[in-house]
């Protein structure tokens, strides 16, 4: 046994490095699959619709930390081997397409008919009426809960600690193991959380607040 | 793939599982009840309490909002054992889960409070209503009605995300899970088998919800 030295600091707040890095993957790749899934959900094809239904149902009914576990023993089994960052890449990205996808179906269905109505009028096919007309209007109002939704995304990271993925948590849990001084340990680690994910939280409530005042106006 | 499934040892062992996905509805339940009685009182204590409370108040909120729920379990398993209090996992684990939802419901507690308008309560006053009736009336069916959908989805997060609580062995079912999977190795079968118990849970729960608000709180509003 030995006491919680500069150097534990220090490993603890390496192992943050990691906790960003998963959560970048995890936005980028959930960003892009959000993106498939809400244009899904608001598809006019009855399959596309259904498809994407089932997967956030799947995602939002089950709890990440068996959806990492079943990626993590469910791989192996279909002869993909497996290190924890493809697993926890794999489950984090999944899991954010489903909460992103339902933000963003919701900020695509705010945007009035008529839009969609007069984008059909003037001719402009499913391309270029999403990408021209309703996209950049549903974006302006999905800031403000993308950006609240990832401090949930790096939240969610710390599950990767319990299938050995060395992020923030795990660090935190192997130093704990050696020194045995949990106060101090899990302080800082919830610490280093609080410190990236406080000015998100900010970010967001700031954005809302002014498109609430935007649109009283 | 020549992966040759074995669901038998997985059903074997369903008496296990299903005091397991007792003890997590009962685990979410007693939570929730616990955290929005924890709730209530922080919302009135940031909405109609004294100033000096809602500084405590907010800090409780931000730190319980902006940090992973296995980190604050650790911190309850972990850190306040060191400081010299002992229990067990099961109660460290309720007590992370109250302490966790207290901190979401307030927030939601507190938009159905500011959602009643003063000139409503004014109106049932004149209306010659008395003060438990405006209460009844006035403030609680609305403001239910208002935080409702947030508050059985808030349930149903909690429910789902409990299954982390196996981190630190509390006799959840996903703890139940992790136990069968070291006695039989068949750990991708058992995965596949608890997750679709909480799908189903989950699938219950928001209908049951759905039902409730349809019996209960389905009339028209006055906006």
């Amino acid at each position: 046994m030995r006491t919680f030295g500069f150097p534990d600091f220090l490993f603890i707040l390496q192992a943050a490095q990691w906790t960003i890095a998963l959560s970048l993957i995890a936005f980028v790749g959930g960003a892009i699959g959000g993106l498939l899934v809400a244009l899904g959900r608001t598809s006019d094809n009855a399959f596309a619709r259904r498809a994407a239904t089932v997967f956030v149902q799947v995602f939002q009914g089950t709890p990440l930390l068996l959806q990492l576990f079943l990626i993590f023993f469910g791989f192996p089994v279909m002869g993909i081997d497996v290190n924890p960052w493809v697993a926890a890449g794999t489950a984090l990205v999944l899991n954010t397409s489903a909460f992103l996808g339902e933000i963003w179906r919701g900020c695509i269905e705010a945007i009035p008919h008529g839009q969609r109505e007069a984008a059909d009028a003037l001719g402009l096919h499913y391309v270029a009426r999403m990408r021209d007309v309703i996209l950049p209007q549903a974006f302006k109002i999905a800031l403000a809960p993308t950006v609240g939704y990832m401090v949930q995304v790096i939240k969610g990271t710390s599950l990767a600690a319990i299938i050995g993925f060395t992020e923030v948590t795990r660090a935190g849990q192997i130093v704990n193991n050696a020194t045995f001084q949990p106060l101090i340990v899990f302080s800082l680690v919830a610490g280093i959380y609080f410190a990236l994910c406080w000015p998100l939280s900010l970010l967001a409530a700031r954005m809302e607040r002014r498109q609430a005042q935007a649109l009283a106006r | 793939m020549h992966y040759q499934f074995q669901f038998q040892d997985v059903f074997a062992a369903w008496p296990l599982l299903l005091q397991g996905t007792w003890i997590t509805i009962r685990l979410s339940l007693t939570a929730t009840v616990l955290g929005l009685a924890v709730a209530i009182a922080c919302a009135w204590g940031k909405t109609s309490g004294p100033k000096w409370l809602r500084f405590p108040i907010n800090a409780y909120i931000e730190l319980i909002r902006n940090t992973p729920f296995l980190v604050q379990l650790f911190f309850f398993f972990f850190a306040l054992p060191a400081l010299g209090l002992r229990w067990s996992a099961h109660a460290a684990a309720l007590v992370a889960m109250v302490v966790n939802l207290g901190a979401y419901a307030t927030e939601i507690i507190r938009a159905g409070i500011e959602s009643i308008p003063r000139g409503q309560i004014e109106a049932g006053l004149a209306l010659n209503l008395r003060r438990h009736q405006v209460f009844r009336h006035i403030i609680l069916k609305p403001a239910l009605k208002a935080i409702y959908p947030a508050l059985t989805s808030q349930f149903i997060l909690l429910m789902l995300s409990s299954a982390v609580v196996s981190a630190i062995s509390a006799d959840d079912l996903t703890s139940v899970a992790a136990n069968l999977q070291s006695q039989t190795f068949r750990s991708f079968e058992i995965y596949i088998v608890v997750a679709l118990i909480y799908l189903a849970l989950a699938l219950a729960f928001s209908g049951l919800f759905r039902l409730v608000y349809r019996l209960a709180l389905n009339y028209p509003d006055r906006r």
